[in-house]
């Protein structure tokens, strides 16, 4: 599904990504963990296709097309999303006007016609209730005066009801408390298939205790560094990076 | 020939063919002399400091149409609010068309005002109103000593105008370069209540300048519901000069939405003459190109226990041009006052530029009153997490747009009035998304 080859992205003339190489494939979840600073933030960026990223190497294959070029909303209309890790606050637009507006804009980008008024209300009522959201919440402006755990929330449900084949979670678990964890996590879980794939970027090993990867991979100066399974987010959480960087040093 | 020698031998032409012995004859002459004597507004004057009229005035403007047009209604359908019954007065190179106006005198007047300056019937009124809040400055003695056309309206006592009004000025340019001066004169009674829809509407290239004048007066109690709509083409230049006065417990609305004109000077001034009136000013620019618009208000607080509410939302592109000049004065004697003034700007390009200059004036000591005046451009991150969404780019930013200015539509009170500006915001971005935020 996302194949990402060598790539290389700067900021501001900054090498930040120095050959990122990752496949995933429909129906896996693959956990990039690594200390702060290693490029996992800039990695999902480049991926959406964030501007401020310059990609000055390598290719990002989705469906067999390279995205590399695109603009994130032709990304999105291919079915990548991103989570973010500090959502957008705007004012005025109500969180119902917001996806009403992204889900009929990716659907004319698809050549289809707007959804109908009442499949969207039935579709955001569904979707709603997975993520156990007050439905006086989606009145508000989107983000404005939401808690941490509200964005994120709201984030999971952006993505439940567009349906992307691939999300991209990037610190999904930061500013959230054990409950709402485990209300994302369970989102994510549900709407999980074997058509479809997630990256979940993190920190700490504990959101994988609930959204349990098939591969986990460390990041650290812009290189993946090390690959395997569910196992080595485990051994980090006792070790913590220290070895890795060691490794790599040596 | 310039301007002021045009204005002259068309005055001596005017003044041979209409109303000689007038109530309103004495007015022309005497603001002609006001005319001579200020000139044309210059840069150097405090209140055209930021707003050039050179270019709007080195033109040859013819000002009386040769003939009558004909225009269809199918033909200006589309700048109409069709969608409401209303009544309407509408002008055609500043000539009234009554075939495309709806006049009433049932129970209150909409009408024209050269009937009303004609009829002895009015003669009481215009006696005791027109001109009497319009200010003296040169432009407005301009119109006066010209204003032959516009609509009277006048809602007497406890009476509800059961539709909202439309007055719509267009012009045809057949004629070179023309210039139309509106003269409009409201007048609403005790406890009185009225909506006016008020346009502007060249159907040419040609270049037009509209020097329009309108005097609101509310009584007790009174409410006055005014929308003003600004979208005219490129050639086509307004200069307003609109006056409130309201007296105690009335309230006064009036929007103001400026999307289109070369340039547009709005001159609006509201005098609380009683206690607990309240008044509010908002608007919306939506600009780009070289246009320049410039509203410059001024709230002159007169009594105690008023409130008055300023909201102007405005983007400006390419190299657009925007004046915000809003000034609240106090009176000493206008005590316990809440006057508020909010004036919040985008540059969605670098060259584009806004001259806001708040400006209070407080002369009692137990009043509240703020302003704000921010500047800014659209916000990236947020740009970003729209096209993340799948939202394009012009959307995203028209979305943006949009929501930065719906504060100000939500005071709307005629749906289909907020409807129409939607749909006129979404056809300036050019977008095709609903707002139905």
């Amino acid at each position: 599904m996302l194949h990402v080859k060598n790539v290389h992205a700067t900021i501001d003339g900054k090498e930040i990504l120095k050959g990122i190489n990752l496949e995933v494939k429909p129906g896996e979840v693959h956990a990039i963990m690594g200390p702060n600073g290693s490029g996992k933030s800039t990695l999902a960026n480049v991926i959406a296709g964030r501007e401020e990223y310059e990609m000055t190497d390598g290719e990002i294959i989705m469906s067999d097309e390279n995205i590399a070029d695109l603009d994130p909303e032709e990304r999105a209309h291919r079915g990548i999303f991103l989570s973010f890790q500090y959502p957008v606050e705007i004012p005025g637009v109500s969180v119902t006007n917001f996806m009403k507006a992204a889900i009929n804009e990716t659907r004319k980008a698809q050549g289809k016609d707007e959804m109908p008024a009442k499949d969207m209300l039935k579709l955001i009522r569904e979707k709603s209730e997975l993520l156990e959201i007050d439905r006086k919440f989606l009145s508000r402006s989107l983000n404005e005066g939401f808690s941490g755990g509200e964005k994120k929330r709201n984030e999971i449900f952006q993505m439940a009801m567009l349906e992307p084949k691939l999300s991209i979670l990037d610190e999904t678990d930061s500013g959230l408390d054990i409950d709402a964890l485990r209300i994302v996590a369970n989102g994510v879980n549900k709407l999980r298939s074997k058509d479809n794939a997630t990256i979940v970027i993190t920190h700490y090993q504990r959101l994988l205790d609930y959204i349990v990867p098939d591969f986990v991979h460390v990041l650290y100066k812009g290189r993946i560094v090390k690959s395997g399974g569910k196992e080595l987010a485990h051994e980090l959480e006792k070790r913590g990076y220290d070895w890795i960087k060691e490794e790599v040093e040596a | 020939m310039s301007f002021k020698e045009n204005i002259l031998s068309s005055f001596m032409a005017l003044e041979n063919e209409v109303d000689t012995d007038s109530y309103v004859h004495g007015l022309r002459n005497e603001a002609l002399d006001q005319f001579e004597k200020l000139g044309l507004p210059l840069r150097r004057d405090e209140a055209y400091k930021y707003t050039s009229l050179k270019s709007v005035f080195n033109k040859d403007y013819r000002l009386f149409p040769r003939e009558e047009k004909n225009i269809n209604y199918s033909d200006i359908k589309k700048y109409l609010i069709h969608q409401i019954d209303a009544y309407r007065v509408i002008f055609i190179d500043g000539v009234y068309s009554s075939h495309l106006s709806q006049t009433t005198h049932d129970t209150f007047d909409v009408c024209l005002m050269s009937s009303a300056l004609n009829n002895k019937k009015y003669a009481t009124v215009i006696e005791n109103y027109y001109n009497k809040l319009a200010g003296k400055d040169s432009l407005s003695s301009l119109n006066t000593a010209f204003a032959r056309e516009g609509a009277y309206i006048q809602i007497p006592k406890n009476t509800i105008a059961t539709k909202p009004i439309e007055i719509v000025n267009f012009s045809t340019g057949s004629e070179s370069a023309m210039m139309v001066q509106p003269r409009n004169l409201v007048v609403v009674g005790e406890n009185a209540q009225v909506q006016i829809i008020e346009r502007h509407q060249s159907l040419t290239k040609n270049d037009v300048l509209t020097n329009s004048v309108t005097e609101i007066f509310a009584d007790k109690h009174a409410l006055v519901d005014y929308y003003k709509i600004q979208n005219d083409n490129e050639s086509a230049s307004l200069i307003d000069h609109t006056s409130v006065q309201q007296q105690a417990n009335s309230e006064v609305r009036l929007h103001t939405f400026s999307f289109g004109g070369a340039l547009t000077r709005n001159n609006l001034n509201f005098v609380q003459q009683g206690e607990h009136c309240n008044s509010l000013l908002n608007g919306v620019t939506i600009i780009e190109g070289k246009q320049h618009v410039d509203h410059s208000t001024l709230v002159h607080h007169t009594a105690p226990n008023c409130e008055s509410y300023q909201e102007y939302k405005q983007v400006f592109d390419d190299r657009a041009v925007g004046v915000f000049n809003g000034k609240v004065l106090v009176d000493k004697i206008a005590q316990k006052i809440n006057a508020f003034q909010q004036n919040n700007n985008i540059l969605v390009s670098d060259k584009a530029t806004i001259n806001a200059k708040p400006q209070l004036e407080i002369f009692a000591d137990d009043v509240r009153c703020s302003h704000g005046c921010t500047i800014g451009q659209l916000d990236e991150d947020a740009l970003f997490y729209m096209q993340s969404r799948g939202i394009g780019i012009k959307e995203a930013r028209a979305l943006l747009m949009f929501a930065f200015a719906n504060s100000v539509l939500e005071s709307v009170k005629i749906p289909e009035i907020k409807s129409r500006i939607t749909k006129l915001i979404a056809n300036k971005l050019k977008v095709n998304i609903g707002f139905d935020l």
